[in-house]
């Protein structure tokens, strides 16, 4: 590399001041999935509702937030929310942040929460309900604590997602790693270094993040696929 | 008061409709390109090809697409000395590679997850390596892919939308220059702004449900 | 005297440390059909899936009408076999599969006629006219346009068969072609075999649990007991005379089921 294009003392220089944004960098991506985990909820327990033009506008919804632009909802969330007459509010980047990443998100989680609902045996249902347990207690003691333990890789993958949406915050002005890089490349004019500390920090916490969610996969897999494996070597044993 | 409002913006908005379309086509494109590249050379005999390809995989999901398109951005007149002509290239190379490197595991996962048992058959009834690749494995594997494709595209579509934060006049800049005129209207521009990437979304939400029918319909237990 | 078409010389496969096959020495001459027989784990399907090419032997030699099939000469040397040699030598075997393996994205007319066109370079219509004949024998005349997964088990095994022999194979191999059947259909399929069995001069090698059937259509019988040909006979040779110990407790098991 050209010594003029590249300078290795930028890039020392840059480093500690990029890591400064790791904070918040992680703290935004942290709060932000705990919003989607929550409010991914809604949508699932929004979606079992049987009205049907109503479960119509709320499968619609839930399209229209997932197939526009994260960008665009998040400018909206911080410039235009505050205009809206009577219920409008100022928020802060970082709340602003964890709102739009939030909801975002938020609809592809439900999703998950929902696949895992529906992969719950039919017999556990009315097992359900010969014990007469209630609806609470039916949701709480029988059906999630067999539906979301499985869910875990998938949502393990979508808390890396999240993490790397991160810096669409820096635009709304979040001072996470991106927009720390950009401020130190408009001061000195000299984006390339701090721009590569950036993408080296995000390869360094996200590689190793999916290799550990794949593992958890495969041991998940094994583990509750446990049955069907049993049933296989009992027919194999057969013949 | 609000339909007229909503006149005023809506062409405002469609300026940008060119460059929003023509930056998801053209990433597109090369994103379904590298996608095949890269997913067979992965899955090549050859290491070196192997690791390789890897590399370029992991990286660039390993990354943001936000932080390579700045990086790309700055880097590709200093690191070169070339100047590409417009940041329209920019945009379509960062968003292509990116989602290049996504699609190149659907590739990869469903040429691999193509029942073993049919390549056998195939060489049961003679066919070479290439005609097993061209004749069977291929065609049950592309019905796979189909879904997944569908929705790397409508990702791809939102992921246009930044290229407005390297100056690209897409339908999002109009927007944010109409804000930044008449503050108290951000409200409207925004929710006109997302409803725009919504229509445009909506024949690849359709494409896609298309897609997966297909990909139930052709790949069952033969 | 005839020649056999197939030698298998002190054949040896092992997967990893698991020993399969210990020395299998067998011959197979044109017409005959050899019924592969012996319990779960003896290796009578790596048997056939070495003469398909589907696996590859640890040791020993397979010829296939005087060709070694999994080694070729280069420089006065026999090295192993490269994916042309393979191509060039099993030309003439074709297979059945326990999991039928039909291409579900083509038609059942397409899957009898891809390889003929592909492989053989044959003209199209001539392929078309011989996959129907095809079909047809196997009583499925009325299914050419649909595709594998409306067809039940049965049905899917008898295109399988259909397929094989529009690529008129001097051998062909089945392998447990009923095993993954429901009861009420292996019947249906056997009878297609018997049909081949009866009136085409291919040889054939059966492996199968079908036993009476096997006994009934089979010149050879091979009994296989860990990984060794430990009898091997006509049907009657094997069945009556035998006195070999396991293959007694073998068929009664069958007899008493």
């Amino acid at each position: 590399m050209n010594s003029t294009y590249w300078s290795w003392d930028t890039f020392s220089e840059a480093l500690p001041i990029v890591l400064k944004g790791l904070g918040i960098t992680v703290g935004l991506t942290i709060t932000s999935f705990l919003f989607a985990l929550i409010f991914g909820f809604v949508w699932t327990f929004l979606r079992r509702i049987r009205n049907k033009p109503l479960n119509w506008i709320i499968t619609w919804v839930m399209e229209f937030i997932r197939s526009t632009p994260p960008l665009v909802q998040l400018f909206f969330i911080y410039y235009a929310w505050p205009m809206i007459p009577g219920i409008g509010v100022t928020l802060s980047p970082f709340t602003s942040a964890v709102i739009g990443l939030g909801i975002h998100f938020s609809t592809y989680i439900g999703e998950i929460y929902r696949s895992g609902i529906e992969a719950v045996d039919k017999g556990q249902w009315e097992a359900a309900k010969a014990l007469n347990f209630s609806t609470v207690d039916k949701w709480r003691r029988i059906i999630l604590p067999q539906a979301l333990p499985p869910t875990i890789p998938m949502l393990g993958n979508y808390f890396i997602i999240m993490f790397k949406e991160v810096p669409l915050a820096s635009t709304i002005g979040v001072a996470g790693i991106l927009l720390m890089a950009n401020t130190y490349g408009a001061q000195n004019w000299a984006y390339l270094e701090p721009l590569t500390i950036v993408g080296i920090i995000f390869l360094l916490l996200s590689y190793p993040s999916a290799i550990l969610i794949k593992k958890l996969e495969i041991k998940m897999n094994t583990r509750f696929d446990k049955k069907a494996t049993l049933e296989n070597t009992k027919k194999g044993a057969v013949m | 008061m609000k339909i007229n409002a909503i006149i005023d913006i809506f062409p405002q908005l469609l300026k940008g409709l060119g460059v929003t379309v023509t930056v998801l086509i053209a990433s597109a494109l090369i994103a379904y390109f590298m996608a095949f590249i890269a997913g067979l050379c992965r899955l090549s005999n050859n290491i070196i090809i192997r690791k390789i390809t890897g590399f370029y995989v992991e990286v660039f999901r390993g990354t943001s697409l936000i932080v390579q398109l700045f990086w790309l951005f700055y880097a590709i007149p200093m690191l070169f000395g070339i100047q590409l002509g417009s940041n329209w290239w920019t945009g379509v190379i960062a968003i292509g590679l990116n989602y290049g490197a996504y699609l190149s595991e659907v590739v990869r996962g469903s040429i691999q997850s193509v029942a073993k048992g049919q390549t056998e058959a195939a060489i049961a009834l003679n066919m070479s390596r290439f005609q097993r690749m061209r004749i069977i494995i291929f065609p049950q594997a592309v019905r796979m892919m189909l879904p997944e494709f569908g929705n790397y595209t409508i990702q791809m579509l939102k992921g246009t939308a930044l290229v407005s934060l390297i100056g690209l006049k897409d339908v999002l800049y109009y927007g944010d220059i109409m804000r930044s005129t008449n503050l108290s209207q951000a409200p409207l521009i925004y929710l006109l702004v997302l409803v725009f990437y919504f229509i445009l979304a909506l024949p690849l939400i359709w494409l896609t449900r298309k897609g997966e029918s297909i990909s139930r319909k052709g790949v069952a237990s033969g | 005297m005839v020649e056999p078409i197939v030698k298998y010389r002190n054949v040896h496969k092992a997967f990893g440390d698991f020993k399969v096959l210990k020395g299998i020495d067998l011959d197979i001459f044109p017409a005959e059909k050899i019924a592969v027989i012996g319990p779960s784990g003896s290796g009578k399907t790596t048997i056939i899936r070495m003469l398909m090419t589907l696996e590859e032997p640890t040791s020993g030699d397979i010829i296939v009408d005087g060709t070694n099939l999994w080694k070729m000469e280069k420089n006065g040397e026999l090295i192993r076999a490269n994916e042309k040699h393979l191509r060039d030598v099993r030309g003439d075997i074709g297979m059945v599969f326990q999991h039928f393996n039909l291409f579900p994205h083509m038609t059942i007319l397409e899957n009898c006629m891809s390889a003929p066109i592909h492989v053989k370079k044959e003209d199209k219509n001539e392929v078309r006219e011989r996959a129907i004949q095809m079909l047809e024998r196997v009583g499925l005349g009325d299914k050419l346009n649909n595709y594998p997964n409306q067809l039940s088990g049965g049905q899917k095994q008898r295109v399988a068969m259909a397929r094989a022999l529009v690529m008129r194979p001097k051998i062909m191999l089945f392998d447990e072609v009923t095993s993954a059947l429901d009861p009420e259909l292996v019947g249906e399929v056997l009878e297609v075999i018997r049909d081949i069995a009866r009136n085409d001069d291919m040889a054939m090698v059966l492996v199968t649990h079908e036993m009476d059937f096997a006994l009934d259509i089979a010149d050879k019988v091979l009994f296989l007991d860990e990984g060794v040909i430990a009898e091997q006979g006509t049907a009657s040779e094997v069945i009556e005379h035998s006195t070999n110990e396991r293959l007694q407790t073998f068929l009664h098991r069958f007899r008493s089921v």
